[in-house]
């Protein structure tokens, strides 16, 4: 992806001279290493600050819900894939975006990074293939797909779905992947075990909602734990109320989820709440063949209706 | 190390004090070893590392907390004000005589120690009492558990490259709000007995072999505040307009990427914000105190549906006016931030508040186009 920022800023610069959009959603450089922070540019002079690297995992089509403006936006695999979403749950108009391609060899995991050397990461860098770590008396180079955010090493949709222009040429997509050994294993689990299993992987939780609100799925105008008239979920750290959470809002995004991965690298407390979305995605495509946001032509699989969808689950 | 202690130091009559009455030296095997007499007077509260991250916990008996961290995940904040307390109980099962009367949870207030809390955080303690410590009103679940309290706190000789404590009005060896500062000598933990709570503790650790190597403090803080490398600038704060500065054209920027997460605010020591929750299951029902944030659409949202602070540029703005701005009016004591870094390096966004506290500290009004307002 080197040699995108550059792109960019031509691309972002050309559609706001022309007056071809109001403004151009990407990332800027963040303050700290691994970290770029979202952003919107709305004059040709600005489009300086607008940076492209393995940092940019927060899915900018969280950032398109309801807006009224016409709008540039670089879409990764993902991030267009949520934004086809977008275009079918009429959240936006296809006609208000113009969409500027990324193709995306994945974003490096922060967490696994900093848990690989010892003391504080001061400066990362990359290559095409390759990311240099340095701390405060070691530089360390590692090899990009180790330390790739898992479900950018599972990711089989790298090339943008939609897009009015690209960035670069497509680049190769991966073929061969298991996207869901962890699932299978979980399956497998006795009740018990797998009970204890979801007790542990939530335990962390404190609820500051990072991962529903990193979701682009999740735009409700009012999410149901925040209903009051009447309140459906306690608000407290009872256990109970923190998996009633989770589970249903993993259930919200069935058949939606696209596994961007934008929910487990905003969690402050490190859970992969994507067990539970990526075991729906699986059912969605066992079970109705069905691979969210490929095309804006296609209704969702929990839209239609067909005379022979599976009802085995039915008892 | 004696012969640097017997040298004058810079403020000698302090030192002298403090070398007759309160630095003791306590080699590592004597530091566990009083940990473990003094649990039986008190309940210890250290971090430990728990999956990725380091959280303050109650330690077991004999469990030692982990002074090789440099800070927790979340601030131990939660140690006097759980992000979930019961406050009242009651029934309401009619056939019971006392049913629908509000009743007091049972509680545990007995001493406890908060061992290896970081200068940062007890200062944040302190701003905390502000607000449930006034005149008029007293939070009595914040207030008998910080009495409860006996502050050990850590120096901080590793600070991180986002942490800007000097500049936040506290510092890596900072006093206020600490009951005993413990700086690591390497052989052996050099402790300076700061209050009464503090020397009640020494006491029952067992921890008496006095020291005078007061300079070892000087040395050790001057060194620790050369390592901080962050800042932010706060002089202009509390003489720029309120109303300019509400409307200045820079909070659309900075609140784009906020997700409105709760993540800045659950992990500040400072945030205090609450909500009072009941909670009924059958016939009983608990009164409960729940961390809240103003990063949430429903922390404002009236009865009525209406919602004064209704869109995130409003609710961003909100915890950075309060933080930086609202604070330093009201209270005259800098800024609602002790400059532990943690919302800057969680925030899943790289919102920076030094960033914004910049934005603000040079906001000139004249800035502002001159049609607005």
């Amino acid at each position: 992806m080197s040699g995108y920022t550059e792109k960019m800023r031509d691309i972002a610069g050309r559609l706001l001279k022309e007056c071809a959009v109001d403004m151009v959603i990407g990332f800027r450089k963040g303050t700290m290493p691994m970290m770029n922070e979202p952003c919107f540019v709305t004059k040709p002079e600005d489009v300086q600050s607008l940076v492209w690297d393995s940092n940019c995992g927060i899915n900018l089509a969280n950032y398109l819900a309801n807006r009224k403006e016409k709008i540039a936006i670089f879409a990764k695999g993902c991030d267009s894939r949520n934004i086809v979403t977008h275009i079918t749950e009429n959240k936006i108009e296809r006609d208000q975006l113009h969409i500027v391609g990324v193709p995306c060899t994945g974003m490096i995991d922060k967490r696994k990074i900093t848990g690989m050397v010892a003391g504080e990461i001061l400066e990362v860098s990359e290559t095409e293939n390759t990311i240099k770590v340095k701390t405060s008396d070691a530089e360390t180079l590692l090899d990009k797909k180790d330390v790739l955010q898992q479900n950018c090493a599972l990711c089989i949709h790298r090339n943008p779905v939609i897009h009015d222009e690209m960035v670069a040429d497509p680049v190769q997509e991966q073929t061969d992947i298991d996207r869901y050994a962890e699932i299978h294993k979980i399956e497998e689990m006795e009740t018990e075990d797998k009970w204890r299993f979801f007790d542990d992987l939530l335990s962390p939780c404190i609820r500051c909602y990072a991962c529903r609100n990193a979701c682009p799925l999740c735009y409700c105008p009012t999410c149901f734990v925040d209903e009051s008239k009447p309140q459906w979920v306690g608000k407290g750290q009872d256990p109970i109320d923190v998996r009633t959470f989770h589970l249903l809002r993993a259930y919200h995004c069935a058949g939606r989820c696209t596994d961007c991965g934008a929910c487990e690298r905003a969690c402050p407390v490190g859970i992969n709440m994507r067990l539970l979305t990526r075991k729906l995605e699986k059912d969605c495509q066992e079970q109705f063949g069905w691979e969210a946001g490929l095309s804006p032509d296609q209704r969702p699989a929990l839209d239609v209706y067909k005379a022979n969808d599976p009802e085995a689950f039915i008892k | 190390m004696a012969g640097k202690a017997a040298s004058p130091s810079v403020n000698s009559f302090k030192a002298v004090k403090v070398n007759a009455m309160t630095l003791v030296t306590i080699d590592k095997k004597s530091w566990a070893a009083g940990l473990t007499t003094a649990a039986d007077a008190y309940g210890l509260f250290g971090p430990v590392k728990e999956k990725d991250y380091h959280q303050f916990k109650a330690l077991e008996k004999g469990e030692m907390p982990d002074l090789n961290m440099v800070n927790t995940r979340l601030s131990p904040k939660s140690l006097l004000f759980p992000q979930s307390e019961e406050m009242l109980e009651y029934s309401l099962d009619e056939s019971r005589e006392d049913h629908h009367i509000m009743k007091e949870v049972a509680r545990d207030d007995s001493p406890r120690a908060i061992i290896g809390i970081r200068p940062c955080d007890a200062k944040a303690t302190l701003l905390v009492k502000l607000n449930f410590d006034t005149p008029d009103v007293k939070d009595p679940y914040w207030l008998n558990a910080y009495e409860a309290t006996t502050f050990i706190g850590m120096a901080c000789d590793t600070p991180l490259s986002t942490c800007f404590c000097t500049t936040a009005g506290c510092g890596p060896y900072h006093e206020e709000g600490l009951d005993m500062l413990v700086m690591d000598q390497g052989e052996a933990y050099l402790a300076k007995i700061l209050t009464e709570k503090g020397k009640a503790f020494a006491d029952a650790a067992g921890w008496k072999a006095p020291s005078e190597d007061a300079a070892a403090f000087d040395a050790g803080k001057k060194a620790a505040e050369g390592r901080i490398v962050s800042s932010v600038k706060t002089d202009n704060l509390a003489d720029t307009d309120l109303l300019e500065l509400h409307a200045a054209p820079f909070w659309d920027d900075v609140a784009f990427a906020c997700l409105n997460c709760g993540t800045c605010t659950f992990s500040c020591p400072t945030c205090w914000c609450f909500d009072i929750q009941d909670e009924v299951h059958g016939k009983a029902g608990v009164r409960m105190k729940n961390w809240d944030s103003c990063m949430f659409p429903i922390f404002t949202v009236h009865t009525t549906g209406h919602n004064p602070r209704d869109t995130k540029t409003q609710r961003v703005r909100q915890r950075f006016m309060h933080k930086l701005k609202y604070f330093v009016d009201k209270y005259d004591a800098g800024i609602m931030c002790v400059g532990c870094g943690r919302c800057v390096r969680q925030c899943p966004v790289n919102i920076d508040i030094r960033r914004v506290c910049e934005l603000m500290n040079s906001f000139k009004p004249e800035d502002t186009c001159a049609v607005q307002g």
